[in-house]
């Protein structure tokens, strides 16, 4: 082959184009479905009953209702959260025991039998050892019980259907409808939202759904709502509706986000990134019983123990951090008591606080480890331990004790909602903006996804923050 | 690891379990590359992972595979390369799953391509197929949920379907592991030759565009004696997309 030869196919490519005219796209789509019809006439034949997906029609009917649509999902998230929350307790305390109290002082007991030094001591017993317990005792039944629930409702083939009572709203909106199942996949993971983005073919719907996606509440972060919410929402009902009250705050919150979602896109297609609404054609797959088992046992594999193993991973330096920040010292302060001082100010504008904002910093890595990382600071500020040193997280039995710690520390009702806003409207995680740089090939928009959400993170807790105190 | 099937399929010829090995992630020293596409929500996923063995998270909505997967078997001494596409509805768009999907069966070269389709919803279905009998001629279709089609009483005559697309059908249900010994035959069979595949090619196009197609097509061949699919390339020269044509342009094609 040579080039001018290919110069003339191209030319006579050109050539025939305009003489079979504009058409062709069409003609040519007519012609496959032709083939595909004739095709399947010939070797296709159903029994004559009418009644095939006549099960699949009917719950369709009402789960994409205009009426029952929307509150069914609640409903199920609901009962979804409401599960976890009940359920996660009885591990979660037992974990406790083992890891806390037996094995920690066991450790430490071993420490000193072999003569480690102090430094070396706290830094891998009090800062790794200690965040990492915390994190599998506090994390793990949540996680367990949450994923393979909500994986359920994903193999069952409910999550379409969420798309499809969202559709409408994305499309007001400005946005690609296809951002409802992106959207979706943020629920679990947002790096993972971002890369299913690829499913949207225009590039302007694609870079909305990318950047309003930190809006679904991630893996990372369920944990911390739902702790907090039964921590302090529970607290403020009698006890009889402590359940109630903490699972409706935590959908709420996740139903602001996805409000935040809207409000972000609409934002975006009115300004920087104008555009007309591509349609596109959305199936409802048929319904598939799902098979329990093998969800749960895959859920627990894939889900479960990847971000748990993430946390961990995360969690053990983010303790080694910890630990050494509070035990070098600047003149008189440590690290971290020097910056939490001087972020103490900014934080209480926002409603939070010095340790919650550092505490941020140091998680940029994983959201998982946010509520491990403000009780460990907690604890340096406000010099409650369990007779340990600095940097040194105490014997954490209970929710309870988790609270009695953190009002000790000078939480409020306030700081609680405010902390469960900012975890909804923060930065994205690091892996999540270094998916968002590859997938966007931009420093720019990377730089845009990560901020936007930090400064309306912070707009929504100073107003919130400044409105409670008028009251 | 073991490989699990009904105690009567262990009794016929098809099956050869001794023959199979699920090989994972390790996809190095391959004899031949085998492509897995297919409409989303018809369990390619599900197929991909019965025949490496691998657990790929699968789900039935649009997106839920938008990068390849990779996976290798190993069947009667042959090492065979899975690679699971993103799942679309056509080839003919430029979003960037579809896109994926397109380069790789017809840059990639698989040594064959497993269509899988929605046995209950096969007319749908085969507009994809369709599409990609036209890139490459050697396939193999498979029939897959056939459970779910029994349900809703639908009944295909794989024989007929067989001979009008011009390539094998193996019905599977891949949740239950049913037809995959068969269907992992088939696509050695086809890898090695000894099925040779005449794929349909799209008949019901106006003469004007039959004639220019065959037209260009002819040229096309001209220039790239080799290549099975000069009539796809003149459908893509003709709408004008400029992949195809930067193609020509550095000899991908070649």
């Amino acid at each position: 082959m040579n080039k001018d030869e290919i110069e003339n196919l191209i030319t006579l490519s050109s050539d025939l184009r305009w003489k079979i005219g504009d058409d062709f796209h069409d003609s040519l789509a007519e012609g496959i479905y032709a083939d595909a019809s004739e095709i399947s006439n010939a070797s296709v034949s159903k029994d004559n009953e009418k009644k095939k997906f006549r099960l699949d029609a009917k719950i369709d009917r009402i789960v994409t209702s205009k009426t029952w649509g929307f509150p069914i999902m609640f409903l199920v998230l609901a009962l979804i959260l409401w599960i976890t929350i009940i359920g996660a307790n009885y591990p979660s305390a037992m974990l406790a025991d083992v890891l806390l109290d037996i094995v920690h002082p066991f450790l430490k007991g071993l420490a000193a039998g072999i003569g480690m030094p102090w430094w070396l001591d706290g830094f891998l017993i009090d800062g790794v050892y200690l965040a990492v317990a915390w994190v599998i005792a506090v994390m793990l039944p949540p996680m367990a019980i949450f994923f393979p629930l909500f994986t359920l409702l994903e193999d069952f083939g409910y999550l379409p259907r969420v798309a499809f009572n969202m559709d409408y709203l994305f499309k007001k909106s400005g946005a690609h409808g296809k951002q409802a199942l992106t959207m979706s996949m943020g629920f679990g993971c947002n790096a993972a939202g971002v890369v299913a983005t690829r499913i949207i073919d225009s590039p302007r719907e694609r870079l909305i759904a990318i950047i309003t996606n930190n809006f679904s509440l991630c893996n990372g972060r369920w944990p911390t709502q739902i702790l907090i919410a039964t921590i302090f929402i529970g607290a403020v009902v009698p006890s009889s509706l402590s359940t109630v009250a903490s699972m409706s705050a935590v959908i709420g919150i996740a139903i602001l986000g996805i409000f935040f979602m809207f409000l972000t896109s609409w934002a975006l297609t009115k300004t920087v990134l104008k555009g007309e609404v591509s349609t596109f054609n959305l199936e409802l797959p048929p319904y598939r019983p799902p098979r329990v088992l093998k969800t749960i046992y895959t859920s627990l594999i894939d889900r479960t123990l990847i971000v748990l193993w993430r946390a961990i991973v995360f969690a053990a330096p983010a303790g080694a951090v910890i630990w050494l920040i509070s035990n070098i010292y600047i003149g008189n302060e440590s690290i971290a008591a020097w910056t939490i001082d001087s972020l103490d100010s900014f934080g209480f504008l926002l409603g939070l606080n010095g340790v919650i904002l550092l505490a941020y910093i140091v998680a940029i890595p994983a959201n998982e480890i946010v509520i491990p990382t403000i009780l460990m600071l907690t604890v340096l500020v406000t010099g409650v331990t369990g007779g340990e040193g600095a940097g040194v997280m105490f014997e954490l039995d209970s929710v309870n004790a988790t609270g009695d710690l953190l009002r000790s520390g000078g939480w409020t009702l306030l700081t609680a909602v405010n902390l469960m806003l900012f975890s909804l409207l923060h930065n994205p995680c690091s892996t999540t903006i270094y998916t968002i740089y590859k997938e966007t090939n931009s420093l720019k928009w990377t730089t845009v996804a990560t901020l936007l959400p930090v400064i309306m993170g912070f707009v929504v807790t100073f107003l919130v923050a400044q409105i409670w105190r008028l009251f | 690891m073991e490989n699990k099937v009904n105690s009567a399929c262990e009794t016929c010829p098809q099956f050869n379990a001794k023959g199979l090995k699920k090989l994972g992630v390790h996809t190095d020293n391959i004899d031949y590359v085998v492509a897995l596409a297919g409409n989303p929500n018809t369990g390619k996923s599900t197929v991909f992972n019965a025949l490496t063995g691998l657990r790929q998270h699968t789900g039935n909505w649009p997106g839920k595979t938008v990068v390849r997967a990779e996976g290798a078997f190993e069947y009667n001494d042959s090492k065979f390369k899975l690679v699971d596409l993103p799942g679309t509805y056509s080839l003919l768009s430029t979003s960037q799953d579809e896109e994926v999907a397109r380069d790789f069966i017809l840059f990639g070269k698989p040594n064959v391509t497993v269509i899988v389709v929605d046995a209950s919803r096969l007319e749908r279905n085969l507009n994809l197929v369709l599409q990609i009998l036209e890139i490459t001629d050697k396939a193999v279709l498979c029939l897959n949920l056939m459970d779910e089609a029994k349900r809703n009483n639908i009944k295909i005559d794989e024989r007929t379907l067989s001979r009008d697309l011009g390539i094998p059908v193996v019905p599977t249900s891949a949740r239950f592991n049913e037809g995959i010994p068969d269907l992992i035959q088939t696509i050695s069979e086809v890898a090695s030759g000894k099925i040779i595949c005449k794929p349909h090619r799209i008949k019901n196009v106006p003469k004007k565009i039959e004639d220019a197609v065959e037209k260009l097509s002819t040229e096309i061949k001209k220039q790239f004696p080799t290549i099975p699919n000069s009539r796809w390339i003149a459908f893509r020269l003709l709408e004008g997309d400029n992949r195809i044509i930067k193609a020509l342009k550095t000899g991908e094609f070649a």
